[in-house]
């Protein structure tokens, strides 16, 4: 097992648990300074259209998208569960690592109803960021090319 | 609790005894969300009736044969160009035995051709080839009295307006540009006119309520302040707006806008303090996603614009976007987002307008809450079908005002809405 694929499926084995247990203030410390974070569908992606459901080219966006999640934005509470694949290495170079992880997330709802939200792939760049592994960049695939009622919560 | 219709299968012939509440336009019965009658006439008197539904955009069918899969209400909708540059609209239905004719969602034919048994379309949707016609070594094959053109999917009317392609099942329909009206037009114009629109991305939203909660929401400007505290959170409330609602005479169009006030901006000391925090403990930590460029010579920073029944048009700063309601189900809808740039889009405008794009969609900081909403009313009125919706913000007309506290443009659909329904 080279170094890669375990440091990367530990970041995302950490980051999975931040968002799932709730600790949400802790999401872009994951990510670099500046980073590209972009939740898009498969159909967008393969297409090379670049917009995005979220598209935050800061770690202060995602402070931001953190505090309009606590602060502002109106929803019915809700929590995910994130079920991760092994990271798939594509390269590494200067640039840092590049690889893709499967994931599949289930919502639950406050009544109890629990669904398969999302599945898909992340499409990374990892690099260290002074002596921490960070993603500068997480490109969220969405399989399906729809979101069921709102994305709230990031995936 | 709402019934779910099959799509074409359900009665509508209760729907001429429901009657509307005496007070007209400043009351909505809840069964109108509701009941499965009200859904099934909805298609045949509305959705292929006297509506104008938009398809697609003409960009993203730019070459002959190039062709896209939508739906006017339940009914699915090939939208095509032909090779003599007109665009053409029709079932995607065989005329055999009914089977979907486009399976993909887009793509570029020479003819449509059905998989069930090879009946072959051209691109006007005439029928034009029927395997084994004459039989097959002289056995079977159709009877010489079978004329193809007798037969052939339903076919639409095609207008467009500034690139949107709409269509109608009415023969008898007025002209797209009569059914919008000069103001409507113009205010399409406004934003789409004379430009080349790129497609930035397609995303679909479900929203878990009837499509008609969704159009109330489009429409509502009373609650924009209320219930989307983004901006006022962060303190971005610009002082020196003006602005105001355009309802057309049908009722059914609708327009919402704000502008900055170029007088009051000339004057620097005011225009300084533009951006005034009222919670000054929430400021972003990054205040470039509102960083926007100067593309509209009016000023106008806001402009939603609603065609009846389920189009609408925004430009929210420099978001570009247009949304498809389309029902499914009494209690679903699929709401479908096109984001849209333009050709001569700058490297540095296309991140501008990427950034600004988190105001908006199923992630939305202004239209998340949109999306709940409509599902809480849904929830909400479970066992209330017989109760009402009460519109009287504003009055109980379906005018144009220059105060957005009202819901004028609601009550509006709703006099559109009962116009062609005969409710």
């Amino acid at each position: 097992m080279t170094d890669a694929f375990a440091q990367i499926a530990a970041l995302n084995a950490r980051y999975a648990r931040c968002i799932d247990d709730g600790a949400l203030a802790e999401w872009p410390d994951f990510f670099c300074e500046r980073c590209l974070y972009k939740v898009t569908t498969a159909q967008n992606y393969n297409d090379g259209l670049e917009a995005g459901l979220i598209y935050a080219d800061s770690r202060a966006m995602l402070v931001d998208r953190v505090s309009a999640l606590g602060e502002a934005n109106i929803y019915e509470r809700h929590a995910y569960r994130h079920i991760l694949g092994a990271p798939f290495i594509l390269a590494q170079d200067d640039a840092g690592t590049r690889a893709e992880t499967s994931f599949l997330v289930v919502r639950i709802m406050r009544d109890g109803t629990s669904d398969v939200f999302a599945s898909g792939r992340y499409v990374d760049v990892v690099r260290l960021d002074g002596d921490a592994l960070k993603l500068a960049e997480r490109i969220v695939v969405c399989d399906s090319s729809r979101i069921d009622t709102l994305l709230a919560l990031p995936l | 609790m709402a019934t779910v219709a099959a799509p074409g299968v359900s009665d509508s012939s209760t729907i001429s005894t429901r009657t509307w509440p005496r007070e007209g336009l400043t009351r909505v019965p809840y069964w109108v969300f509701e009941a499965a009658d009200v859904y099934a006439a909805e298609q045949q008197r509305l959705f292929e009736g006297p509506a104008w539904n938009y398809l697609c955009l003409e960009a993203e069918i730019p070459n002959a044969g190039d062709f896209r899969s939508t739906f006017v209400g339940q009914m699915p909708v090939v939208v095509v160009r032909d090779r003599d540059g007109a665009i053409n609209a029709f079932e995607n239905r065989c005329a055999h035995r009914g089977a979907l004719l486009a399976l993909d969602d887009r793509g570029t034919v020479k003819s449509f051709s059905c998989v069930y048994h090879a009946w072959n379309y051209d691109l006007k949707g005439n029928l034009k080839g029927v395997a084994f016609k004459n039989g097959v070594r002289g056995e079977g094959g159709m009877p010489p009295s079978f004329c193809m053109e007798d037969h052939g999917p339903r076919k639409l009317r095609v207008e467009s307006v500034a690139g949107l392609v709409f269509a109608t099942l009415l023969p008898s329909a007025p002209a797209l540009h009569e059914y919008l009206g000069d103001e409507i037009v113009a205010r399409i114009e406004r934003v789409l006119g004379g430009r080349t629109p790129v497609v930035l991305g397609r995303f679909t939203q479900s929203l878990p309520n009837n499509w008609k909660l969704y159009v109330e929401n489009v429409k509502d400007s009373y609650h924009a302040s209320i219930l989307h505290l983004f901006f006022t959170t962060f303190g971005l409330n610009r002082l020196s707006m003006r602005g105001g609602i355009i309802v057309d005479p049908s009722g059914g169009h609708h327009v919402s806008f704000s502008a900055i006030d170029r007088a009051a901006e000339k004057d620097q000391e005011y225009a300084s303090q533009q951006l005034r925090s009222e919670h000054e403990s929430y400021k972003l930590a990054d205040p470039t996603l509102l960083e926007g460029f100067d593309e509209f010579p009016d000023g106008v920073t806001l402009q939603i614009l609603s065609v009846f029944p389920g189009f609408v048009l925004q430009q929210i700063q420099n978001v570009i976007a247009v949304r498809q309601i389309l029902p499914r189900a009494v209690d679903r809808t699929d709401l479908h987002w096109t984001y849209l740039g333009f050709a001569d889009d700058t490297p540095q405008q296309r991140t501008i307008r990427h950034k600004q794009s988190n105001l908006v969609g199923a992630a939305g900081y202004v239209s998340m809450e949109d999306g709940c909403v409509g599902g809480f009313v849904q929830r909400g009125i479970a066992s209330a079908a017989d109760e009402c919706a009460v519109l009287e913000m504003g009055g109980s007309t379906a005018e144009s005002s220059e105060s957005r506290a009202t819901e004028a443009s609601v009550r509006g659909f709703w006099k559109a809405y009962r116009a062609a329904m005969g409710l």
